[in-house]
């Protein structure tokens, strides 16, 4: 697995005697204590520890609220109300949880956008890159089904709405949409048939994730981490052992993301969810106003920039799997946009897209603000279709630094590190 | 060590015959799992429901529920019913009746929405055909979009006082469901 060679040297006798059975210790210390990590890491590099920190506490609160909630039509409102009323710190574990759904995505978008600007999605690590796009996946649809188990209004309708996409269909296939949808939902519409199997599923969801992070974890340590040079580890100096360097560099990235976190836990529960959620869900009556929660607006901006029922779904589908092509569409032979003084203001653009996006996803559908959705969504989709591809072709890239240690140290740096293969 | 030809072969269709009633059977044990998930007999024998509809005057609407779906049924007033009649049905965003009483292709005029000699009565499922909101418009305080039928605030579709489409994403008009009059007050849905 290790791309470098193992320096575990067993010293104690049981040590020894499982290294030849079960060499977990090995593992352990070639993976977690030894590996070399790029010595320019920023913070930007901790989100990786910090999702990692998130998906165990959303496991971890998902059990204890499991033990109190109640996934039928009649019972799940009142059961999280009592969560948050009479159940010993419920009032805490239920906003731990739904506060870290939010800083999840949070944590995954700068995570993602990380990649993006320093191209860690190019080769050799492209395999890693598309196992990050199917975490990403699996976590948008383990928040969807989260979303709907307290059955309040918000969750019944965007339940609705988000299985009717599957509907679409319809217009590929007479009769294959509806086929789809009710058998997603078990009836003839949205019952608490429903809900059921979305526990099930919601509970299931995260384990399939801890499966893909492993996967993950494993591709980025047979190919190391990118930094941000881009330029691959070359020398000894160029690197610091994980252990104590990365890992302390980690803890602090928690810590600060943490002060984040709990602030909204502690100060504002609510304040990223939305106020409907807490009536009741009535399949009778439609909110008048619908919104997901704030980090699937920009998807839902774009299904609402098309006209076309069918071909909005294709497009909310397509901003996803477009990500997967990535390591193939950046033909540039610069990893990082450090390095690439024109691509740089089209990346920035791209941010400043989802984030419109964002923000015309939580106004209603109508005049000026349906445009601007159409003008951001078809730069999203420009952006990897015709950006990427082209900016590697036409533009000329700045000097890339011939190391690691040279970006950090100077010329001159490079030379007294190289002679006594000191590391940082 | 003469090489013999045809036990290889023999093998070769064993392994491809084996390798295939592994796959076959493997893909129908799955039919299980994936089966449990589709409408279950308790759901589907709750098919049909009867309503009075005496005590719905002119100009009224209630909704029902039917497969726990809402069910629209208006009392329709002359207006509405004359406006209903008055549209070129060339010019609807989608010209067929979606009345499952009806054969597939049968047009959306006026007459293929209702009954015949019921034609003050419209009835049909309250789901906006885009993506399965409630639309407005079966109170009196109900903004009723601007075709005066009804209106889905979700993402803007606008249905005429037949129940068709006229603006917004909505692809088809709104499904009229199997039902009949048993009696000239009373109808059976389902
Ligand atoms: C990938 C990890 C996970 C994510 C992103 C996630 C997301 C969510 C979200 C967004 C909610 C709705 C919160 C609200 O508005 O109240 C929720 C609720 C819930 N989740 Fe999770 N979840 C995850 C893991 C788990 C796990 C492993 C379990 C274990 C069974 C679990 C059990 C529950 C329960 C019981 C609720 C309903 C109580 C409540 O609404 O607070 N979750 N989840
Ligand atoms: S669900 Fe009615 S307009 Fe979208």
């Amino acid at each position: 697995m290790a791309a470098h060679e193992s320096t575990c040297v067993p010293k104690s006798r049981f040590g020894k005697w499982m290294d030849v059975r079960l060499p977990i210790g090995r593992l352990v210390h070639d993976q977690l204590v030894d590996f070399p990590t790029p010595r320019n890491l920023n913070y930007l590099w901790t989100f990786g520890s910090i999702l990692s920190f998130f998906l165990m506490l959303q496991i971890l609160t998902g059990i204890v609220l499991a033990m109190h909630y109640q996934p039928s039509a009649a019972d799940a409102f009142d059961s999280v109300v009592r969560i948050d009323r009479d159940v010993n710190f419920g009032w805490l574990l239920r906003p731990l949880h739904a506060v870290g759904a939010s800083m999840f995505f949070l944590a995954v978008y700068i995570h993602i956008f990380r990649g993006l600007y320093y191209g860690s999605y190019k080769a050799p690590r492209e395999i890693l890159w598309i196992i990050g796009v199917l975490i990403f996946v699996a976590m948008m649809a383990a928040a969807f089904l989260g979303y709907s188990l307290p059955w309040g209004q918000m969750s019944f309708w965007a339940v609705t709405v988000i299985t009717n996409l599957f509907s679409s269909l319809d217009d590929v296939i007479p009769g294959l949409g509806t086929t789809v949808v009710q058998w997603l939902w078990g009836g003839y519409s949205v019952t608490g048939v429903t809900l059921n199997r979305f526990f099930s599923l919601h509970y299931l969801l995260p384990f399939v994730i801890v499966g893909l992070v492993g996967l993950h974890i494993w591709a980025l340590h047979v190919v190391g981490q990118n930094n941000p040079t881009g330029v691959d580890i070359k020398t000894k100096s160029d690197a610091v052992t994980f252990y104590p360097y990365a890992t302390s560099k980690d803890a602090v990235g928690i810590f600060g993301f943490m002060i984040l976190f709990l602030w909204f836990v502690f100060f504002l529960p609510d304040y990223l969810g939305h106020a409907d959620n807490y009536i009741p869900a009535d399949p009778l009556v439609t909110p008048p106003h619908i919104v997901p929660e704030w980090y699937f607006l920009p998807y839902y901006a774009i299904l609402r920039a098309i006209p076309s029922k069918l071909f909005g779904v294709i497009a909310i589908f397509s901003s996803l799997g477009v990500l997967l092509f990535v390591p193939w569409l950046d033909t540039s032979l610069v990893r990082s946009t450090k390095y690439r003084p024109f691509y740089k203001w089209f990346f920035w653009l791209l941010v400043l897209s989802c984030l419109a996006l964002g923000y015309l996803g939580s106004k209603p559908a109508d005049g000026a603000y349906v445009i601007w959705a159409r003008v951001f969504t078809a730069y999203y989709f420009a952006h990897f279709l015709i950006v990427l591809p082209l900016m590697g072709l036409i533009e000329r890239p700045k000097r890339v630094p011939g190391s690691i240690t040279e970006d950090v140290l100077g010329p001159e740096g490079t030379a007294g590190a190289a002679a006594t293969g000191k590391k940082g | 060590m003469a090489i013999d030809v045809v036990e290889p072969d023999r093998r070769d269709f064993l392994t491809l015959a084996a390798g295939t009633f592994v796959a076959v059977g493997g893909a129908i044990s799955l039919w299980p799992f994936i089966d449990q998930m589709n409408i279950d007999a308790g759901a589907q024998s709750l098919a049909s429901i009867e309503i009075d509809i005496a005590p719905v005057v002119v100009g009224q609407a209630i909704t029902v529920m039917w497969r726990n779906k809402p069910v629209f049924i208006r009392h329709r007033t002359k207006e509405e019913i004359e406006k209903a009649l008055a549209v070129d049905v060339k010019d609807l965003p989608d010209d067929i009746a979606r009345n499952e009483g009806l054969p597939a292709s049968a047009l959306a005029t006026d007459g293929n929405r209702t009954k015949p000699g019921h034609e003050n009565w419209l009835i049909m499922v309250g789901i906006c055909t885009h993506l399965g909101c409630i639309p407005k418009g079966q109170t009196l305080s109900d903004k009723r979009g601007d075709f005066d039928g009804w209106f889905c605030p979700c993402h803007g579709s606008h249905y005429d006082t037949a129940g068709r489409i006229r603006k917004g994403p909505a692809p088809r008009n709104l499904e009229v469901p199997i039902y009949e009059f048993i009696t000239k007050t009373k109808i059976k849905i389902g």
